[in-house]
């Protein structure tokens, strides 16, 4: 098979798999999970083969593998659609690939495959455990399976799809409409519990939150399509057309055409990588089940609005005033979101600050133009984010099973002060969650977040952006204390509720993936040591530089090497893990956390105030300034003025003419009248012949005088 | 076979009506006979429009499949039938759909005879006006689809019925008197009714000369507004909107899907065929004010779609939100008549009357299986039904989905055609639209929500209530429209080529 075609065929097992198991398999789990699996090993298989063929392409970003065909007629051309695996979807493909089928395998442990059915489960609420007995006799409640097992595979399923699809789009269009799918899954995924009011309303607020951006993208797009005729990146991305772009005035905000362009496209990565101020959906993401956000956070969605500006990349540099706004961006999302993360209790929670501020990471690095280090980060933290999230709901899977063992289920088995000691009774997660946690927090040298963190803030430091390396180096401080205070709370010390100290390590196909994606976490970053790292330094060769470099026209240059960054980074790592063990390693409560600050723990009022802002107004006024003002009372008052005003000029005409005038006067008034000479000439009407011969002899000499007056006197 | 290749368009015209007329004479008693009768009836038409469809040149500029038949002679007009690019698509909607409304009308139980009559006479009427080469004939057909509607609504509708059919009714009628007057002036300028002639004559006259005592621009203009309030109203376009929500909401489900699926396509289809080709300078001067007004239908529609707590009522607003891209699309063609801009735009707004007429049929619809079952279509009575009837919310996921206009369905395409067409000339009135989308998300997750997600409205659960999942008759409905959807949205060349070609000829 040539290469081409088997980029094509990447998107579609798990396409078809979500189709196969939506309209057959939905009634059978084991045969469910086996579509969904097969198809994403399928997936995997396919995008490995191109990864290793992209591999063995020497200058790739000129002699790209592309392949595209006609989609739509316009007018006397055709937009076309296509296939392209450059370096930088080489590189995305690979993560994807693997994330995504591990996600899929975990999932099967995850939703509780095997175990019996719940006594009380019924679809669109988690499984509540089914109490089983066992050979002595002896009831137990154990976890139960969910009951809408196969529906979650379809989902997912959908999910990589579109993924995939937009990874190997060589235009923006597909791009979008891969994106736009993942959107719907997100939607449907969220809500996944849809029984929960909670859960619904998380799904839309997801779903609207990011149609903000994505509206603002379309709008983007559509202006692109209309500057260059195209949207595919390889002729967009040419000398030419760029020039133009840069150099015709878009007049709006003194932006050329290129930087109003890029800026729209932005607006989407806001909304889908959850930037401020549009990060507002990620946290609520939670309510899906724990592999819905691994995939959110780190395979798909969140990834794939970075992705997207990558991609667009040549455009976006060349407005320096667009830049800025995304280094801004990117810089405050990053420091604003590590603020709040440091005061959530919530295990999941924690985790989605963290991943807004590390996108924002990559945006700030985008923004100081840092095009290879914002590559580098994005696929490091995919591997050690979906790592945590998948460590993380295995501690939650592991804290239901002592909720259940006790019974007592007002305890929240998310809350990081309910844990404690779990690195005993659950190892293989602790050791996967520590190695993902110290990968966040950029521990030096052997961690692959150490890396790639390090070689944004050394692009921020080495291109004079002091304000963002400042603002960066803050956050990762941040993000190593925050990072530690969850290792601590969830794993180390003594056991703090019955129920920690009944959990248990969860199945293989839980823990497998996140041996898997600790190995990721940890080497992925040897593939990107700087050449002039101190003695590291070309021990191995850069190749994720040179490699992914390449997808650019103009091979971008590594920066110097500067030991401040360097020492930086050691600091803020290496510092805020140890202040964050140092903090809460005697933390028993919530109360005794100092960091409690009611602003951070909700979020700076962001809710309350959108809701505020925004959804009330706006909800009122299309119920009532719309719906009820405008339509019923305005418009259709004027319509209904239609039937009294006809109505009463029917009256009028019935009451003023025709009943005086046609009806009275002619109708009823001609009877009259005939009737009135009729009463009055009865009186001669006597029956004596005498009198009529006398009236008629009158008559006759009346008439005979009238004619002999007029006939005689006129001849 | 060659008498079925030269009568072809005739035949699909007035088979409806023939088989409307033989139930005449079927006894009124045998709801099953009638229904099974009527269904088959109006497949033939759809069967024939796909050898049509087949044997239609899209390359072949002009009209294909004419027939010519002398009707009144006195004044000349003709019957004269002929399809392009532009009308094919339109008949093949109507054909599917009346089909599936028939259908979907199984569950009529109440004088099913003359309810089965009206359906087939209403498809007439409707591909009558798609079909017509010959202005009075239009305005006939035009006429025509009004009356077994107002039937429909006033007979077989919902509590408020009466208020609805009349307002229905006297709208259009009231919108249509210009339109018949500027019709005959036409007609007695040139002694002729017949559009191919009408086109020619009526363009080339000089601009400079007076007609009528009056100079030929200022005729052109009150005619061109004759015309355009007329199918304003029918499309609707904003403010003229407001008989929509009675009438959808009032009507039978089947009713509410040719109403919606078919009969708002008449007034955007006028516009196509009418308004643009006999009025292009008029429609390039007043095409700011038709985008405005087409903006507002969209934002207001979408906002008064979110506003609704009836569920029938949020997707008729939806109508007047979808539909305004349509009239977006007009505009901007007609604002850049010639350019690939007006082309793609154009294209966008066939594809989008298309594509409306497939999902709002099957919103439609699926508002009608779930009142028949709850007899409520208060949202706030629905709550957590997707466990009971988990088929039935799949399938209205997919349709709202559908409706919002989500890439890889079929409204995404006609949608970023008509955004696409429309940028570059109506800059404003497109970015505002753009934002009309992200509402237009609002109200169909409100839908959603509010119907399938939630707590569960115990109250369907069990019992005599107790809700039941959509049969397999209605899935029958339903599933021919969603796989058009689906091919629409992953491969609209098959269709929009023929619309293409069509357009880029005319305009």
């Amino acid at each position: 098979m040539t290469t081409e075609t088997l980029i094509w065929l990447i998107p579609l097992p798990p396409v078809l798999a979500f189709f196969l198991i939506v309209l057959f398999t939905n009634k059978n789990k084991a045969l469910s999970h086996s579509v969904a699996v097969g198809a994403a090993f399928l997936s995997w298989l396919g995008s490995m083969i191109v990864f290793v063929r992209a591999l063995g392409v020497e200058h790739l970003g000129e002699h790209p593998f592309a392949s595209s065909i006609n989609w739509l007629p316009t007018g006397e051309t055709w937009l076309k659609i296509g296939v392209l695996i450059d370096p930088l979807s080489a590189a995305t493909l690979f993560f994807v690939a693997w994330t995504v089928l591990m996600i899929f395998i975990y999932s099967v442990g995850y939703h509780n495959y095997g175990q019996p059915a719940g006594d009380h489960d019924h679809a669109g609420l988690p499984p509540h455990g089914a109490t089983v007995t066992d050979d002595l006799g002896h009831k137990h409640t154990v976890l139960s399976v969910e009951p809408m097992y196969s529906r979650f595979f379809a989902f997912i399923g959908l999910f990589a799809f579109g993924m995939y699809a937009l990874v190997v789009s060589d235009n923006l269009l597909t791009l979008f409409v891969g994106w736009e799918i993942m959107g719907l899954c997100s939607y449907l995924l969220i809500g996944f519990w849809y029984g929960k009011s909670s859960a619904r309303n998380a799904a839309v607020k997801a779903f609207m939150t990011t149609r903000i951006g994505d509206v603002f993208m379309l709008l983007g797009i559509t202006f692109l399509y209309y500057a260059t005729g195209t949207l595919s990146y390889r002729e967009i991305f040419t000398e030419e057309v760029l020039h133009t772009l840069a150099t015709v005035p878009s007049g709006v905000f003194g932006l050329s055409a290129a930087g109003l362009i890029a800026l729209l496209l932005f607006i989407g990565t806001i909304g889908k990588s959850a930037q401020f101020p549009l990060h507002v959906w990620l946290p609520d993401a939670m309510e899906g089940p724990t592999p819905v956000s691994a995939m959110i956070h780190a395979a798909t969605m969140v990834s794939a609005g970075v992705f997207a500006v990558i991609r667009m990349f040549p455009l976006l540099s060349l407005d320096p005033k667009t830049m800025t706004i995304v280094a801004f961006i990117g810089a405050f999302t990053a420091i604003f979101a590590a603020t709040i993360a440091v005061a959530q209790n919530d295990i999941k929670r924690v985790l989605a600050y963290s991943t807004i501020s590390q996108l924002g990471f990559m945006i700030a690095a985008l923004g100081v133009g840092a095009y290879v280090a914002a590559v580098f980060h994005l696929i490091t933290h995919a591997f050690f984010k979906a790592l945590l999230f998948l460590g993380s709901g295995s501690v939650i899977h592991g804290m239901e099973h002592g909720v259940l063992h006790t019974g007592n289920h007002k305890v929240d088995p998310q809350d990081m002060f309910n844990m404690g000691g779990l690195r005993k009774k659950m190892p293989i997660t602790f050791w996967t969650f520590l190695i993902g946690g110290f990968a966040l927090s950029g521990f030096p040298i052997i961690t692959a977040g150490f890396w790639s963190k390090d070689e944004i803030l050394a692009d921020a430091f080495g291109h004079g952006h002091l304000a963002v390396f400042i603002t960066l180096a803050i956050a990762a401080f941040m993000t190593a204390f925050y990072t530690m205070r969850q290792i601590t709370l969830t794993f180390l010390g003594e056991p703090r509720t019955k129920e920690a100290e009944h959990a248990h390590e969860t199945p293989w196909t839980m823990t497998a993936p996140l041996v898997i994606l600790a190995f990721f976490a940890v080497t992925y970053g040897w593939v990107g040591i700087p050449e002039h790292f101190p003695i590291l330094g070309g021990l191995v060769p850069n190749w994720f530089h040179e490699f992914v470099g390449g997808t650019l026209a103009e091979h971008p240059e590594a920066v110097e090497f500067n030991i401040i960054p360097l020492a930086t980074s050691l600091f803020v790592a290496l510092g805020g893990l140890f202040f964050g063990w140092l903090t809460y390693r005697n933390v028993q409560s919530a109360e005794q956390d100092k960091l409690q600050i009611p602003l951070l723990r909700n979020k700076y009022y962001f809710d309350e105030a959108y809701d505020f802002l925004f959804i009330k107004p706006l909800t009122w006024f299309s119920e009532v300034f719309v719906s009820r003002w405008m339509d019923k009372s305005f418009i259709d008052g004027i319509l209904h003025i239609f039937g009294p005003a006809t109505g009463g000029l029917g009256s009028f005409i019935r009451d003023k003419f025709d009943v005086p005038v046609v009806n009275q006067f002619f109708g009823d008034g001609s009877a009259d009248a005939t009737y009135w000479i009729g009463k009055n000439l009865r009186p001669i009407q006597t029956g004596r012949i005498q009198q009529y011969l006398i009236l008629s002899l009158i008559i006759l000499v009346v008439i005979g005088g009238l004619l002999f007056a007029l006939l005689v006197r006129s001849a | 076979m060659d008498f079925l290749n030269t009568h072809l368009l005739s035949l699909i015209l007035f088979l409806p009506t023939i088989a409307a007329l033989i139930m005449l004479f079927l006894p009124s008693g045998e709801t099953k006979l009638l229904r099974w009768f009527a269904f088959s009836a109006s497949l033939i038409p759809f069967a024939l429009t796909l050898v049509l469809w087949s044997n239609f040149d899209p390359d072949m500029t002009g009209f294909q499949f004419q027939e010519q038949y002398m009707w009144y002679e006195a004044i000349h007009s003709t019957l004269h039938l002929g399809v392009d690019g532009i009308s094919i698509s339109m008949v093949l909607l109507t054909t599917l759909l009346t089909p599936l409304a028939i259908l979907a009308s199984f569950s009529i139980t109440d004088r099913v005879k003359p309810y089965m009559m009206l359906f087939l006479f209403l498809e007439t009427g409707m591909l009558g006006v798609f079909m017509a080469l010959d202005l009075l004939i239009f305005f006939v057909f035009w006429e025509i689809g009004l009356i077994p509607m107002y039937f429909l609504i006033n007979q077989w509708g919902s509590a408020n019925k009466d208020y609805a059919s009349m307002k229905f009714m006297m709208y259009t009628m009231g919108g249509s008197l210009g339109l018949l007057l500027a019709v005959q002036m036409l007609g007695v300028l040139f002694g002729t009714y017949d559009l191919v002639a009408l086109y020619e004559r009526w363009n080339s006259l000089d601009p400079g000369s007076i007609l009528l005592g009056l100079p030929v621009h200022t005729v052109k203009t009150i005619a061109f507004w004759a015309f355009t309030i007329a199918f304003a109203v029918k499309v609707p376009i904003w403010p003229f909107h407001t008989w929509l929500p009675d009438a959808h909401t009032e009507a039978p489900t089947a009713g509410s899907m040719i109403l919606a699926g078919v009969l708002l396509k008449l007034g955007a289809y006028g516009f196509l065929r009418l308004v643009l080709p006999f009025y292009p300078l008029e429609a390039k001067i007043f095409a700011g004010a038709l985008a405005l007004l087409a903006t507002a239908a969209i934002v207001f529609g979408a906002f008064g779609s979110f506003g609704q707590t009836d569920f029938k009522r949020l997707v008729a607003y939806s109508s007047v939100n979808h539909m305004g891209f349509v009239v977006l699309g007009i505009a901007a063609a007609g604002l850049a008549a010639g350019t690939a801009d007006a082309h793609i735009a154009m294209n966008g707004a066939v594809l989008q009357m298309f594509n409306h007429g497939l999902s709002a049929a099957g919103m439609f619809f699926l508002v009608g299986v779930i009142y028949e079952r709850t007899h409520t279509r208060n949202l706030e009575e629905f709550g957590g039904l997707f466990p009971l009837v988990p088929v039935y919310g799949g399938i209205l996921i997919f349709m709202s989905m559908a409706s919002l206009g989500l890439p890889g369905l079929n409204g995404f395409v006609s949608e970023f055609l008509v955004v696409r067409g429309a940028y570059p000339v109506l800059k404003i009135y497109t970015v505002v639209s753009m934002l009309g989308l992200l509402f237009t998300g609002a109200y169909i997750l409100k839908g959603i929500a509010k119907v399938l997600h939630g707590p569960m409205n115990e109250y369907w659960a069990r019992g005599e209530h107790k809700l039941t999942e959509i049969n397999t008759r209605e899935i029958l409905v339903v599933v021919p429209l969603m796989i058009l959807i689906l091919i629409i949205g992953i491969w609209p060349a098959w269709i929009l080529e023929v619309i293409n070609k069509a357009v880029v000829a005319l305009f």
